[in-house]
């Protein structure tokens, strides 16, 4: 096998000058991408680090919004074809209504899930890896659920929102989607950050994570916690959802949620689960890194990067960056 | 359920083959009965038999790694894949390899897939429960993209004529390849279940049950959880080569995560850590589908809801993993007690340690 893998040079490449070049364009886009891997991340690390359950779900009630925000464009008159003219409070406004939409699809998702697979597990005490099999037993559940309903291909793209060019740092392209993209994900992060860290119901968040029991005598109502935590998760992941779709119109199909749902939990790890600060941090890194591997190495291995990057995670400092720390006294 | 257990433990070894081996002939010679309820319509039946049995094989490989060791690997198709490519690479005229003889690639493709299972263990199995998971998950997919990328691989063109020797199938038809596979499950069987009651597989026991007290005990739990790792890829491989030498071609497109959790539903729905489960798991999801077609569209969504309902409610699978004595033991019980061991359905998957919340 490695004698003709050696002869063979076409199928990798290690092309330095080509991300010498493409440095800035890479940064700018994978700042973007790594803004929808950190809002789904969010989603992983809170349920991790209340739970300690890895939502293997989680990517199904993010493909959930992508749907209900084409179905949403779809209801309000839009098809696919010519973007059309609107002014930009219409589009603003559009937006918002798929926003909202695509929030409460995922978020009534996300709490349907705990509700019918997770609780039952919890009221039997039932071990963690039992917790996981399910996870994957829901997942499929939904995708097959999409599957029956919306057929094999991707929806055709609607676009409300056409790329056009801001402004240029470093001769990089900036486009308003990728502002839009990155501004969204570090103001609904600081959002949930602000909502774990000073709000009542964060407040009983942490302490669930921290100690369940003890939260319990004190008087906090872990049941609601629980899924106020999954409530949260799938609110962000359905804005995610519509930003995403934002980014990538044809993205509603399917099976589209799974290589997301790896990389945002990547993105997780690689930033320390159950910690929030690190879900943003680790989308962001992912999301650059990815793009400058795809420069480096050709457009295919991109997905390859992120898997590797994971390994390497897990192996080296499987608490991540910033650590695990939803639970833990912090600043 | 219980009290045919018990009767069954309760016979002696040459009562029990004297059930199980007129139950292996019968088993062998199914594809020539055809007999009318069990024959798939669909399919041509011997073609449906030889992908169970093919399930059959995987999901006692995957259940050394999931049941026995109680390593959660969902990155399983992984070693499918290179036992497949490597029966390919050394026996189709598409590739640029040397060729040799088909079933030669029987045994290398094992070698290679355990040297696999090596390099994925060895840094991996330092991890525990869903971080392992997520990295096999991880590792699967970095196969199958790059069977997807490398060139020699072919992609989604593949090797045609895969296991031919001389222009020729090995075996001409689905009959004798059903054939050759069961006799190899008996053989892996027997192997396995010898290994379960050696010191390796009291080993894997202590290693699902509980980790840390294994080590407390002087098991060397990463050095055996390696060898699980390593025995289920070269199961897993041999599969694949088997495969691939039935279908005669190999490309990309049937190593996906989906397969992996299949293969997963079929361990888990039947038993894990029951050898008997296992199996009865792969005919279940293998069988079902061939056999009722109009089903056959759904039956991800079904499988997908039967994993979340048996988890519920018999978290243990259809026939739960056995804590039973393992060798002498047996012989001991008996003339100590004069009946049967006592056995729980106690395991990894149901035991109350690890818990969530």
């Amino acid at each position: 096998m490695s004698a003709s893998l050696v002869h063979t040079q076409s199928w990798i490449q290690f092309d330095v000058s080509g991300l010498a070049e493409q440095f800035w364009n890479n940064t700018v886009d994978g700042l973007a991408q790594g803004g929808i891997y950190a809002l789904i991340a969010l989603g992983y690390t809170l349920v991790y680090g209340v739970l300690k359950l890895i939502n293997f779900a989680h990517s199904e009630v993010f493909v959930v919004g992508a749907f209900a925000t084409w179905i949403t464009f779809y209801l309000l008159g839009f098809r696919s074809g010519a973007t059309p003219d609107l002014s930009v409070i219409e589009i603003i406004g559009f937006l918002a209504i798929a926003c909202i939409a695509a929030m409460a699809v995922s978020g009534a998702t996300a709490v349907a899930l705990e509700r019918v697979a997770y609780r039952p597990l919890r009221n039997r005490n039932a071990p963690r890896l039992v917790f996981l099999i399910t996870a994957i037993g829901a997942s499929f559940a939904i995708q097959q659920t999409l599957k029956l309903i919306f057929g094999l291909n991707q929806q055709p793209q609607i676009r409300l929102l056409q790329p056009e060019p801001l402004f240029k740092i470093f001769g990089a392209q900036v486009t308003n989607i990728h502002v839009i993209l990155f501004v969204a994900a570090v103001l609904l992060w600081f959002i949930a950050d602000y909502f774990v860290n000073k709000t009542r119901l964060g407040r009983g968040i942490r302490a669930v994570a921290q100690d369940p029991d003890t939260a319990t005598l004190m008087g906090v109502n872990k049941e609601r916690v629980i899924i106020v935590t999954f409530l949260v998760g799938g609110l962000l992941a359905g804005a995610a959802a519509m930003f995403y779709m934002m980014r990538i119109p044809q993205g509603a199909i399917y099976n589209g949620g799974f290589l997301l749902g790896i990389k945002a939990f990547t993105a997780a790890v690689l930033g320390g689960i159950g910690n929030l600060r690190g879900a943003l941090l680790g989308g962001f890194i992912l999301g650059l890194v990815e793009n400058y591997g795809q420069s480096l190495f050709g457009g295919e291995w991109k997905d390859i990067v992120a898997f590797v990057v994971l390994v390497i995670v897990l192996m080296f400092r499987p608490t991540g960056i910033l650590g695990e720390s939803l639970g833990k006294a912090r600043v | 359920m219980t009290t045919i257990r018990d009767r069954w433990n309760n016979l002696s070894r040459p009562a029990q083959w004297a059930v199980l081996v007129p139950l292996v002939v019968l088993i062998f010679f199914l594809p020539d009965l055809n007999p009318p309820i069990i024959a798939t319509t669909g399919t041509d039946f011997p073609t449906a038999m030889f992908d169970v049995a093919r399930y059959a094989l995987v999901a006692i490989g995957l259940n050394v790694v999931v049941g026995q060791a109680g390593l959660l690997d969902l990155g399983y198709v992984g070693f499918f894949a290179v036992g497949a490519y490597v029966a390919a690479l050394f026996t189709s005229p598409d590739s640029t390899l040397h060729k040799i003889p088909y079933l030669w690639t029987l045994p290398i493709a094992m070698a290679i897939t355990m040297v696999f299972g090596i390099i994925l263990g060895t840094p991996t199995l330092r991890l525990r429960g869903d971080y392992l998971a997520i990295v096999t998950l991880g590792f699967g997919e970095i196969i199958r993209l790059l069977a997807d990328n490398v060139d020699p691989l072919r992609g989604q063109i593949g090797f045609q004529a895969v296991g031919t020797v001389g222009g020729k199938p090995l075996f001409a038809d689905a009959t004798t390849w059903y054939r050759v596979v069961v006799l190899i499950i008996v053989g892996v069987l027997l192997l396995v279940g010898n290994l379960e009651r050696s010191r390796v597989g009291r080993a894997w026991v202590a290693v699902r049950e509980d980790e840390d007290v294994a080590e407390i005990m002087g098991v060397p739990t990463y050095k055996f959880k390696i060898w699980a790792f390593v025995i289920g890829a070269a199961i897993g491989g041999l599969s694949g080569a088997l495969y691939a030498g039935k279908l005669g071609f190999v490309n990309n497109q049937s190593f996906d995560v989906v397969t992996s959790m299949l293969f997963l539903a079929a361990v888990v729905l039947g038993g894990a850590g029951n050898k008997v489960g296992v199996l009865l798991g792969a005919v279940v999801v293998a069988y079902l589908p061939l056999r009722f077609v109009q089903i056959a569209e759904y039956n991800y969504l079904i499988f997908g809801i039967a994993l979340i309902i048996l988890m519920i409610f018999r978290p243990q699978g259809l026939l739960g993993a056995r804590q039973r004595l393992l060798a002498r033991g047996r012989q001991a019980y008996h003339r100590l007690i004069g009946r049967g061991e006592q056995v729980s359905g106690e395991s990894a998957l149901s035991g109350d340690h690890g818990r969530v919340g």
